[in-house]
């Protein structure tokens, strides 16, 4: 559910920035007003998707990453920020980073990215003014990139870069959502999204995980709104969804050959298709910018007349901008098979 | 010949047995008719529609052994999604069932379930860690399963190797303690796990649910399930014994060590089992012994069977709510809770009388 508060303060917030930056503050994606720091060369990252918008914008910048990234994924980023040290998250009362530590390594401002409900509002308050750190809240949703890219950039005096990044975001929205709008709601797709091991956990209508596909596709758990469920075999069944996604190697690999999911429309016609998750994922987690090429990659497995683009291609150069890294054709090969 | 004798006298010699047979009989009439109504109630409600004709003639064309005239989907609901599923929730209620009345009187205590040993939070444990490696689901299963195993062994041990006048009560004790370590591990793994993939696995795990059920996990839940179940089922006729005080029953000529031995290896291995397909359900396992002590009474020799029979039904007619009530599956936690725990109540103030 996109919080119209959220969004119109995202809105307000691109077109106060410039004047703002002035000012020396910026708002932010709750409406807070941030103090942009005179100097920042360190940034602490208050969750995963938050290290990932900092990274794709500024690596230099990063003190460290929530959860220590796996070796297998530094292939895909430059390897030293790559390694960087885990420093946890802060998610209030499950923070797994020490206040005091935070503040012994001194960054210039706390950055999260994610939900702007009150819980994270207060929770911005609270560090901000316990460690006196600027700390800003932005927005990870599809719709809030582009402007998250901007008030980072001018929070952390990277105006230009950012502004590189936003219009690339705000560029691959245009066409892909311009060439589905057309296309009648009850035309478009059934995608049921499978995660866990059973492929029995599902989001459902609105939540964050299942962004991508509802933007694209129908999402057959979207009626019921909320956010990660648990449904049954015979729902499925009678969803009968004509496209299934799956983040779940297991499970991606077993249904083929599992009865119970035979007769599913989706496994019927081999369109169960792995998403793609290196270094980061496609389709769902973390619910940041690396969900962009994602978008791509739906696009073309639902409507494959529309979008002829050479995925390879999109690849390539969203992982050059994004992640700094040119993968090689083998490396795409392997990130596209979405397996370990 | 005198250990026998003195078994064999309990009964007539604690308990009012010929009223009890009088009044056992219409106890287990009901306990079979809640089993066989919440079986064809089961098999034919739930979200993919399959009506009574089209299940008869599944069933017909599979005993005749030809192909049904119904859709390839009515069938592979029928064999492969509800049918191993309503299975495995009678199983799973039988068990949790044997093993709380086995517990309730072992231990001498009416508030006693089948995880006061430790056995759900160490299958717990296993799942969570198992879901934390990234294991395949069969073998997330077996560390469950074993997981449930070593938290008993471990009490047992403990327990066992403390001196006391009281060994049940020491038992009891350690079985508490060791659950609320494995539960500080449950959280542990929790707090270390990747919040946005594996932590939701481990949630709807620990609520418990049968969603998952299919005809390849039957076979690993019916083979502990059946053999702990025969074991207690055997042994039913001793625990009257076992529910008397400890000299009590040390004078009849009952080995109260090697039978104890018996009784909570036998409702750890039901209930690991069940717990490694089902994940944890509580309630059925305390309430369920207390119901079918309302319908026969106390005298173990029929109490246990009953609460087979009456915990299978009841877990079918909770999971078929757990499946049918709405689109997202409600866990079998939430419901066995939410359901048992007025009932439980309404239990305690209008049959006391029946607990002796």
């Amino acid at each position: 559910m996109i919080d119209r508060r959220a969004l119109i303060a995202g809105l307000s917030a691109a077109l106060i920035a410039p004047r703002a930056a002035s000012a020396e503050t910026v708002t932010d994606a709750a409406g807070r007003t941030v103090p942009v720091p005179a100097k920042v060369s360190r940034v602490f990252p208050a969750g995963p998707p938050a290290a990932i918008l900092l990274y794709t914008l500024a690596p230099e910048m990063l003190i460290g990453w929530p959860r220590a990234n796996r070796p297998e994924e530094c292939a895909y980023m430059l390897p030293e920020i790559c390694t960087r040290p885990e420093v946890g998250r802060i998610t209030g009362r499950g923070n797994t980073a020490n206040l005091e530590t935070v503040l012994a390594i001194k960054p210039d401002l706390i950055l999260d990215v994610g939900s702007t409900s009150a819980t994270f509002v207060s929770l911005a308050d609270r560090v901000q003014e316990q460690t006196s750190i600027p700390y800003a809240l932005l927005d990870g949703r599809f719709a809030g990139i582009a402007n998250s890219y901007r008030s980072l950039g001018a929070l952390i005096g990277r105006p230009e870069d950012a502004e590189k990044l936003a219009r690339y975001a705000e560029d691959a929205l245009k066409p892909i959502v311009g060439r589905v709008e057309p296309i009648a709601i009850s035309e478009r797709p059934k995608v049921y999204y499978a995660r866990g091991p059973h492929g029995l956990a599902t989001g459902l209508g609105g939540s964050i995980n299942v962004e991508t596909i509802e933007l694209l596709g129908r999402n057959v758990a979207g009626e019921t709104l909320g956010g990660l469920a648990n449904v049954s075999i015979e729902q499925i069944l009678m969803w009968n969804p004509d496209v299934i996604v799956t983040i779940d190697q297991e499970f991606a690999t077993t249904v083929r050959n599992d009865p119970s999911w035979a007769s599913v429309k989706a496994v019927r016609d081999n369109r169960v298709h792995l998403s793609p998750k290196k270094p980061f994922g496609w389709v769902d987690f973390p619910p940041s910018v690396n969900r962009l090429i994602g978008l791509w990659w739906l696009a073309k497995i639902l409507y494959p007349e529309r979008f002829p683009e050479d995925l390879r291609a999109l690849t390539q150069d969203f992982y050059s901008r994004f992640y700094h890294v040119t993968p090689s054709t083998a490396q795409i090969d392997h990130v596209l098979a979405g397996r370990d | 010949m005198y250990l026998r004798a003195g078994i064999d006298s309990l009964p007539r010699m604690s308990l009012d047995s010929i009223s009890l047979a009088r009044s056992a009989v219409p106890g287990f009439a009901i306990a079979v008719a809640v089993l066989i109504a919440g079986l064809l109630l089961a098999l034919t409600v739930g979200r993919y529609p399959v009506s009574l004709g089209d299940l008869l003639s599944v069933l017909y064309a599979k005993a005749a052994g030809h192909r049904a005239d119904v859709a390839p989907a009515v069938e592979s609901v029928i064999w492969q999604v509800r049918g191993p599923r309503v299975l495995a929730a009678m199983l799973v209620g039988t068990a949790l069932a044997v093993a709380g009345t086995a517990f309730q009187g072992l231990f001498r205590n009416p508030l006693v379930s089948p995880d006061i040993l430790g056995a759900s939070s160490g299958a717990a444990l296993g799942a969570v860690v198992g879901i934390y490696l990234s294991l395949s689901v069969f073998a997330i299963q077996a560390v469950a399963f074993l997981g449930g195993l070593v938290a008993v062994g471990v009490v047992y041990v403990i327990g066992a190797s403390v001196r006391s006048r009281d060994p049940i009560l020491v038992l009891v004790l350690t079985g508490v303690v060791v659950g609320s370590l494995f539960g500080a591990g449950v959280g542990l793994v929790k707090y270390l796990a990747d919040p946005y993939n594996q932590l939701p696995a481990m949630t709807f795990w620990l609520l418990g649910s049968l969603s998952a059920t299919g005809v390849s996990d039957l076979l690993p839940l019916f083979g502990p399930v059946a053999a702990g179940a025969a074991v207690l089922v055997a042994l039913r006729w001793r625990m009257n014994v076992m529910s008397l005080p400890e000299e009590e029953a040390r004078a009849l000529g009952v080995a109260t060590g090697p039978l104890r031995i018996a009784i909570v290896a036998a409702a750890t291995l039901v209930t690991s089992a069940s717990v490694a397909t089902a994940g944890i359900i509580g309630w059925v396992g305390l309430v369920v012994p207390h119901l079918a002590r309302s319908l026969v009474g106390p005298d173990f020799a029929r109490l246990l069977p009953a609460a087979a029979i009456l915990g299978g039904g009841y877990l079918l007619l909770i999971d078929t709510l757990a499946r049918t009530m709405a689109q997202v599956e409600i866990p079998l936690g939430i419901l066995t809770a939410v359901i048992g725990t007025p009932f439980f109540i309404w239990l305690l103030a209008s049959v006391q009388k029946n607990w002796s």
